[in-house]
């Protein structure tokens, strides 16, 4: 097994959330918010299919030496779940679902002689003997039988679900917020299954220029995704929340200088720091070339100075709004109450600011999060985001991009990133939406 | 019978599933002052706005009639309804700080309504503006129609809130609580303004009030609101001499008055803290360094004397220094100058840690129980936050302990501890911040303003939750009010702020009865008092 820094990273981050839940749930008065979220069907589809987005992940971040064909290359557990499709490679693009090329090219026919049409794909639709004729029926049956079989799958959970006869367990099904995560899962782990069945045959997304499964690459992406979206987050919130409440908290010269750093972060273009703090870490990868033994080490170094100065350049907006509410929050008479009774000034911005700041910190973090995913599409357009043979949404859509204005257009490759994208961003918002309501007081009993 | 103006019928207004207004009806006839009266979430307020169909969202109205004069409202389309707010019936609000936009100047504020329901030119308008400007009684209109709100004082801006509600000559003015917000001495003056204009214009005048002391003067009948209903209503004279209902009879009975000040004894008690030639000023600065240009004397050389076991009362209208007093005596803002000695040791010299523990001889009650407690703790831990900084040690269960009997001390439930704030009325919330400041130990507690936020009836619960407690426990007390009632019910000594200065001090009893001084008299000359019979 070959542990990667962000592979480490992202254990620490899941080890992390799942003590603050363990936490949490043992805290007598933060049942109520939490069983409140539970009760909330649409925070519980999100978080489901959150769940399922993490859980991709995580496959993806488990890493090992595959003794394949592709030399010692480290691969990881949703290479090997996905190995048809990483392994059927076509020679250029291909539509969803085609058996035929996208360009025409010259065949030789069996008597030597070349013919200018569409080629048949090597591996898409491979098993057809007539395209044509069988296609339409060949794609309804085995979408058919995929579903069949994910569904039942799914029956047989369900039924095993409902065969327990604990009364307890029995009402929890009952609530619609259960009923909404097993919908959920019906569906996430149906549609998984029909696509995989099916990609064993066609390429569900097409392929790409150089004739990868474009349905692969999106999942590969939610790994970079969420790696983006979670350590940059990491690395941001303390800086944001520890000088913008410190800064509104105790004005003076903390303030000034405070404001000074971030008014002069903000004032250099962040493409720039971006851009030279890649060159660095390329050029340090360059000169000891013995660390950085294999492409994929070095594409994660790269993604992980990427979260990093994304991270350093990204606070001062939550700063500045953090300062905000805390020059208002220290005028509240519970901050003057604290102060007559002796509590000390770092327990009353750990108690008093830090809890009545939070939900502004949640909507920030949520909304920057879909920011970023697409900030690294913009970076990989100026050739400073993530590594190129890294698989991203921002890589997906960058090489889109050029080939938008051909005829007849191709779309499949925007279209895959931009639904992913989309599920991540909105199952994340919604559910970022409910753990704000559920953890507000003042809103407990609406 | 005078044939009504204003005429509802059987009005219910629901929020969801609570009933805010109950099944009231009530009538106004032209020219009269009709007062509604009653308690925080009596539902008030919400009767007026659902005349008026400015209800927020959530609420569902339902009514069998709603005729002004001879017009139904409940017919009229909301396009002519919008015609008929401003011109036959102004609003008044509590707030006239946030009720006029602070970007535009008063006189164009005027004019907006002007320009609204009447066809005039611009030299008509400016001429009526300036005449409902000398009409409101502020002084120099010709200069002040081109100011800002931030320009006026209160008192003056809740003129210009009237002259904008006179503006459209309605012949129904509501005023929701139109004094709450200012002094008392200009709170008699805004009232007899009122009382001038009704009988210049003829208007009926729909007072809203929890103050039944002045609705008395001046209004000519009364209803009593409790929970949605009107549970009485009667003629003025008439409600005082004997009021019925058993609810207006504990509103009477739960007025501070002050007779009760008499026949209190000054006791020959230590000093517990001794204020000298205190100062409080705060800095104007201007300049890239901050350099300090001059300063605003909030409290400007006080001197007085708190005896162990008694209650002071710093007296005086809003701006007068009493609470930054109270804030400087507790370090909670830097003092100027001046020696505080308490207990015969002089707090101005302490610093850093001596201070901190220092605090838990003084403790502080605020005027608003909404925002003196933090939303996001629970009222244990903030019961028992002064406990852990000022008198650590002790494992987690006697800390338990001692909050459930705090909880105890000011008759609270002990399972309230594991509740959040929100989830309790005014008066409750007020008793845990007591709580929170019983839970040193203190000798002393600053009370600014602890009943001012609260409705009557509440407020007597927490004075005599207050006495109480000084009874069992020896606490003094540095109360800060401009409640001349308060005052009376609770403090053994008074002393009246003016500008930062005290400039009467001496026993409730001689101060209330016999002031010396020309401002006390003002003051009390401007409390409203109930109209005997």
């Amino acid at each position: 097994m070959i542990v990667l820094w962000t592979d480490g990273l992202i254990y620490l981050l899941v080890l992390a959330s799942a003590g603050l839940v363990c936490y949490l749930s043992r805290q007598q008065h933060m049942r109520r918010p939490l069983k409140k979220i539970a009760a909330n069907p649409v925070a519980m589809a999100s978080l489901t299919l959150l769940l399922c987005f993490a859980l991709i992940g995580l496959a993806d971040s488990i890493h090992f030496q595959a003794g394949d064909s592709r030399g010692n290359e480290a691969v990881s557990l949703l290479d090997v779940a996905c190995d048809t499709m990483r392994k059927h490679g076509e020679k250029t693009y291909s539509a969803p679902f085609a058996a035929h090329g996208y360009a025409k090219e010259s065949i030789p026919a069996p008597d030597g002689s070349t013919r200018w049409d569409y080629p048949r794909l090597q591996y898409g639709g491979a098993h057809l003997a007539d395209p044509e004729t069988e296609w339409v029926g060949d794609v309804f049956d085995k979408t058919f039988s995929g579903f069949s079989r994910g569904a039942g799958l799914m029956l047989m959970v369900l039924l095993l679900a409902w065969g327990d006869q604990h009364e307890r367990r029995r009402a929890l099904w009952r609530t619609s917020s259960s009923k909404a995560v097993w919908a959920t899962l019906f569906l996430v782990v149906s549609g998984c299954y029909t696509l995989f069945s099916l990609s064993a045959y066609y390429h569900v997304l097409g392929t790409d220029k150089v004739g990868e499964d474009v349905f692969y690459q999106a999942l590969k992406s939610i790994r970079t995704g969420l790696v983006i979206g979670s350590l940059t987050t990491l690395v941001m919130l303390p800086l944001a929340i520890v000088f913008g409440i410190m800064a509104g908290f105790f004005k003076g010269w903390v303030d000034d200088l405070i404001q000074f750093i971030y008014t002069t972060l903000n004032s250099i273009p962040s493409v720039l720091l971006i851009a030279a703090s890649i060159l660095m870490v390329q050029v340090y990868m360059a000169n000891h070339p013995e660390n950085f033994n294999s492409l994929l080490v070095r594409a994660d170094m790269r993604l992980l100075f990427l979260c990093l100065i994304l991270g350093v350049t990204s606070w001062t907006g939550l700063c500045r709004l953090l300062r905000a509410e805390t020059l208002k929050l220290r005028e509240m008479e519970y901050v003057l109450a604290a102060q007559a009774l002796g509590v000390k000034p770092a327990m009353i911005l750990f108690r008093h600011i830090l809890p009545n700041v939070m939900h502004i910190v949640l909507i920030a973090v949520v909304l920057d999060f879909s920011s970023l995913v697409l900030a690294e599409a913009v970076l990989s357009y100026i050739n400073i985001g993530v590594d190129p043979t890294t698989h991203s949404w921002g890589n997906m859509i960058n090489s889109a991009r050029l080939e938008m204005a051909r005829e007849p257009v191709v779309w499949w490759s925007l279209a895959a990133a931009f639904a992913f994208m989309f599920a991540l961003v909105l199952a994340a918002n919604l559910f970022a939406d409910s753990v704000r309501d559920a953890f507000d007081p003042r809103r407990a009993n609406v | 019978m005078p044939q009504s103006l204003l005429t509802v019928t059987n009005l219910t207004v629901t929020f969801g599933q609570t009933k805010v207004v109950d099944d009231i009806s009530f009538e106004i006839h032209p020219g009269e002052t009709f007062a509604l009266v009653g308690e925080s979430g009596s539902g008030k307020s919400i009767t007026a706005l659902s005349v008026l169909r400015l209800l927020p969202n959530a609420a569902r109205m339902r009514a069998q009639s709603i005729t002004l004069q001879d017009q139904d409202l409940l017919k009229i389309p909301e396009i002519e309804f919008c015609k008929l707010r401003g011109r036959r019936i102004g609003l008044i609000f509590q707030d006239p700080m946030s009720s006029l936009n602070p970007v535009m100047t008063i006189g164009a504020q005027i004019a907006e309504v002007l320009q609204l329901h009447f066809q005039l030119t611009q030299k008509q308008i400016r001429q009526r503006v300036l005449e409902l400007l000398k009409q409101v009684e502020i002084p120099e209109p010709e200069r002040r129609v081109n100011e800002y709100p931030h320009q006026l004082s209160g008192g003056q801006r809740q003129r210009v809130m009237i002259a904008i509600a006179l503006a459209g000559q309605p012949d129904l003015l509501i005023a929701d609580e139109p004094t709450t917000a200012l002094d008392v001495t200009i709170q008699a003056q805004i009232l007899d303004l009122l009382k001038n204009l009704q009988q210049q214009t003829g208007m009926a005048l729909w007072l809203i009030s929890h103050d039944l002391a002045l609705v008395s003067n001046i209004a000519d009948r009364i209803a009593v609101m409790q929970n949605g209903k009107i549970v009485e209503t009667a003629e003025t004279g008439e409600f005082f001499r004997q009021a019925r209902h058993p609810y207006s009879l504990k509103l009477l009975a739960a007025l501070p008055k002050i007779e009760s000040c008499l026949g209190k004894q000054a006791e020959a008690k230590p000093a517990l803290l001794k204020v000298e030639d205190f100062k409080v000023y705060y800095p104007i600065r201007k300049g890239v360094f901050k350099r300090v240009v001059g300063h605003v004397k909030a409290v400007d050389g006080v001197d007085f004397e708190l005896r162990a076991g008694t209650t002071l009362a710093l007296v005086g209208e809003s701006g007068c220094g009493k609470t930054s007093m109270g804030k400087g005596l507790l370090n909670l803002i830097p003092s100027h100058a001046g020696r505080v000695l308490f207990d015969g040791e002089d707090l101005s010299q302490l610093s850093g840690e001596a201070l901190r523990k220092q605090r838990a001889e003084m403790q502080i009650v605020f005027q608003d129980p909404f925002s003196a407690m933090n939303p996001r703790m629970l009222v244990g831990d903030i019961i028992a936050e002064g406990l852990v900084s000022l008198r650590p040690g002790g494992s987690r269960e006697e800390k338990q302990n001692r909050v459930a009997d705090l909880l105890k001390q000011v008759d609270l439930p002990a399972d309230a501890a594991l509740r959040y704030p929100h989830e309790f009325s005014g008066g409750q919330r007020q008793r845990i911040c007591i709580a929170r400041a019983l839970a040193v130990e203190p000798k002393l507690i600053i009370c600014d303003e602890p009943t001012s936020a609260l409705d009557v009836s509440v407020q007597a619960q927490i004075i005599a939750l207050l006495k109480n407690l000084q009874a069992r426990q020896g606490l003094s007390y540095l109360l800060i009010t401009h409640s001349f009632g308060v005052v009376a019910e609770m403090a053994d000594e008074v002393a009246v702020m003016y500008r930062g200065k005290i400039v009467e001090r001496g026993l409730v009893e001689q101060v209330l009865l016999r002031p010396s001084h020309s401002y006390t008299k003002t003051l009390l000359a401007a409390v409203p008092k109930l109209r005997a019979g």
